[in-house]
């Protein structure tokens, strides 16, 4: 018998692996790093590390994020 | 008692997978199914990452947990994170895995199924994988730097110079046949046109609503596009049927052509945000969705393989591409067997990701192997399909004939019977006028994988959708990477002019960027026309040459392995990357000086060059050529394609010649002399 919390668990785990498919890091991981490492910055709002991420990952320089 | 069973276990697995490929290598006259391919594949995978991987992960390279990743030493949340191995499994392989190993099998599937098996199999355990999993580990004790940049490190700046321009050479040459495989796919096919240029307004909406509707929501909008990617399948065919329509989407190959170039310039300097991402989100959901569906489906239905294990067109002379089993083979399949350009992903940003170091085997080695069952699958899509129907499919009309009569008799002469009625037959079920010049692979793959989801789910007439959407996933990614690489290309131009021009080092430059985009669309469009307009060209010619760019890119990244390898003062096996390094270099060799320098001009760029430059001069007309024009374009096409061929041996064996060199230096020094970054203890990182 599953719990709501484990489906919870295993539905996050689905989202956040099918955002790495396209190289989209997790925010919420994002926010627990920020708050551990750095307490006294403000993290980026989750429209702004999206697109933060979304430049990096297409607009860098010159990087090649797929193959042929 | 455990490791007692589970070798056991192993054991048995060896026994199916000897048996499997007993079956597969040496039943003849009776037809041998589908199953037995994959059976011997997975089994020989499965092994080959037990015991090879594993010593290549503790003995070869010592990876040790103890030891902080970059991902764990700079951890920023953004570049670098600590990612969980199965998602970072699929970051790797939906980077790695794109057109070439759906493409390359299919086109050596003119050999029969078997040469193209036992490559796809042997190649992606001892090379491929092998190159994946050093490079990556390489890049990993190098704070996740690229393949450029570790060539320079530990060869010095000449090599790394070299390597990038050998590079952005291979850049132009993969985004040429990539779209000539388009071009091909879509030629004539108001059906496949309107639903791939439908693919371009989803884009554009998807990547407004992501940007002021719904920001971030990628799961979100990717449901909704690919609703709407459904129903451009089903519009598509309404609109090839509509006699009002179908013309506007009717477009000759050369149209085609220039669209494509039209749209790789502006794709490439429009905002990443509007059109890039959202189809990337597209394409890679779509891809790695069609490779599971290909790979439940071939289970269920258990096809066939109608192709014969062997064909007589490995002794070279095979209409869908010239040249022996040797060295051919082994640069027709590079995608699935081992892949250079897989040396740039596992120097970017996977290693910056790896959350411990014994990860980098799974994620590695093991994504190799499953971009390697991916080309077995589409070998076994291109095998199941009536022989007769490939070859018609695939040949050039200048060696079959214009018309299904004349192609039918031509192929069955070959012994692949066929009649005129089964052509037109496979053109109508698949809801399109007709099978005939379309090389390239993806129309091949696609009736196909067509053919295996009717089987599975037969509904009426439902091959139609399955041919179309097939083709449309394989369009889907190609421009997705043909933007994506004009992008990198342009920068990788700029990097390389800004050495001689300073107005180029400005990346910001609106000028330097339009010139430079402008300059690398330019490179791969011109060798994009020149496949689709020189009766001579094509696949033919741009295959083999990406073939030998790839490989050439592999041969490096293996050298670069030896390097390591010898400064870590790890000589005792340096044979691991030699052995493939000297493999990769004798194919790519023996291809190289085959198309410079065979007597036979089907095959040979400069013998081809002297005959039409010889019947200029004697005032004659050579065919394909009907004009002056055609024959300074057949020889100014062969002058560009041999000088470009001698341009991958020199970058190849300058690169060899610095691998000697340091090799020998490093050897005689008691001492390391690799440049890995400092080993830091992970325990004194704090991990969340």
């Amino acid at each position: 018998m599953m719990t709501g919390t484990r489906l919870r668990a295993i539905w996050r785990f689905a989202r956040d692996a099918a955002a790495q498919l396209v190289g989209m890091p997790s925010y919420d991981d994002y926010l627990a790093h920020m708050r551990s490492h750095h307490p006294g910055r403000e993290p980026m709002s989750r429209e702004a590390f999206f697109r933060e991420r979304l430049d990096a990952r297409y607009g860098g320089k010159g990087r090649i994020s797929r193959c042929c | 008692m455990k490791t007692v069973s589970k070798n056991v276990l192993f054991v048995l697995l060896g026994l199916l997978g000897a048996w499997a490929l007993g079956v597969v290598a040496l039943r003849r006259g009776e037809p041998v199914n589908a199953l037995w391919v994959v059976v011997a594949a997975i089994s020989i995978y499965l092994i080959a990452y037990r015991y090879y991987s594993l010593f290549i992960a503790r003995r070869v390279l010592e990876l040790d947990d103890a030891r902080a990743t970059p991902a764990v030493r700079l951890n920023d949340g953004l570049d670098y994170v600590p990612t969980h191995r199965h998602m970072l499994f699929g970051h790797h392989f939906a980077a790695i895995a794109g057109a070439g190993p759906l493409v390359g099998p299919v086109l050596a599937a003119q050999l029969g199924y078997l040469p193209g098996t036992l490559w796809l199999i042997a190649g992606v355990v001892f090379a491929g994988a092998v190159q994946d999993f050093l490079v990556l580990f390489i890049s990993m004790r190098r704070d996740g730097r690229s393949l450029g940049e570790l060539v320079r490190m530990e060869m010095g700046e000449t090599a790394g110079l070299i390597t990038l321009f050998g590079t952005f050479m291979i850049m132009i040459i993969i985004l040429a046949v990539l779209a000539l495989i388009v071009v091909k796919a879509l030629a004539n096919s108001p059906w496949g046109m309107f639903t791939v240029a439908a693919t371009v307004p989803i884009a554009l909406f998807m990547g407004v609503y992501l940007r002021y509707l719904r920001p971030g929501r990628i799961g979100e909008v990717s449901v909704i596009g690919f609703v709407l990617l459904m129903a451009a399948i089903w519009g598509g065919g309404i609109v090839a049927q509509t006699p009002g329509w179908a013309p506007a989407f009717t477009l000759s190959a050369l149209q085609i052509t220039w669209l494509l170039i039209g749209y790789g310039f502006v794709a490439a300097v429009l905002p990443v945000w509007l059109l890039l991402a959202p189809r990337d989100y597209l394409s890679t959901f779509l891809k790695i969705g069609t490779i599971a569906a290909l790979a439940v489906a071939i289970a269920i239905v258990a096809p066939n393989l109608k192709m014969p294990a062997l064909t007589a067109f490995v002794d070279g002379n095979g209409p869908v591409w010239k040249g022996a089993l040797f060295p051919f083979l082994f640069i027709t399949i590079a995608c699935g067997a081992i892949s250079g350009f897989h040396a740039l992903i596992s120097s970017g940003t996977t290693p910056k990701l790896i959350a411990t170091e014994t990860d980098a085997r799974y994620i590695g080695y093991g994504a190799m192997l499953a971009e390697s069952f991916v080309g077995i699958m589409a070998l076994v899509a291109a095998s199941v399909i009536e022989p007769g129907v490939y070859f018609a499919m695939n040949s050039p009309a200048a060696i079959v004939g214009h018309d299904v009569a004349t192609v039918a008799q031509t192929v069955s002469s070959w012994g692949f019977t066929i009649a005129p009625g089964q052509l037109e037959q496979t053109a109508r079920d698949i809801g399109e006028s007709t099978v005939l010049g379309r090389a390239g692979g993806a129309p091949t793959l696609a009736v196909g994988m067509a053919q295996i989801l009717h089987t599975l789910m037969p509904h009426g007439d439902s091959m139609g959708f399955w041919y179309h959407f097939a083709i449309l996933f394989e369009a889907l990614f190609i421009l997705t990477a043909v933007d994506a690489g004009t992008r990198a290309g342009r920068f990788m131009l700029q990097d390389l002019l800004g050495r001689f021009v300073p107005l180029f080092r400005d990346t910001n430059s609106w000028t330097a960027n339009l010139l430079a985009t402008a300059g690398c669309v330019a490179f791969w469009g011109y060798f994009l026309h020149q496949g689709v307009t020189d009766p001579l060209g094509g696949v033919n010619t741009l295959w083999p040459m990406f073939g030998i760019s790839n490989q050439m890119l592999a041969g490096i990244a293996l050298m670069l392995s030896v390097v390591v390898l010898v400064r870590m003062k790890r000589e005792r096996y340096v044979w691991l990357p030699a052995l493939p390094a000297v493999w990769l270099l004798a194919c790519t060799t023996a291809a190289g000086l085959t198309k410079l320098f065979s007597d036979d001009p089907a095959i040979g760029f400069v013998a081809q060059m002297h005959r039409y430059q010889a019947a200029l001069d004697a005032g004659t007309l050579l065919a394909p050529a009907t004009n002056e024009a055609d024959m300074h374009h057949i020889i100014g096409n062969a002058i560009v394609n041999s000088t470009l061929t001698a341009l991958f041996l020199a970058v190849m064996f300058s690169v060899l010649f610095y691998t000697i060199r340091v090799t020998h230096q490093a050897w005689a020094l008691p001492q390391r002399s690799d440049r890995e970054t400092a080993c830091e203890p992970a325990g004194q990182v704090a991990v969340e």
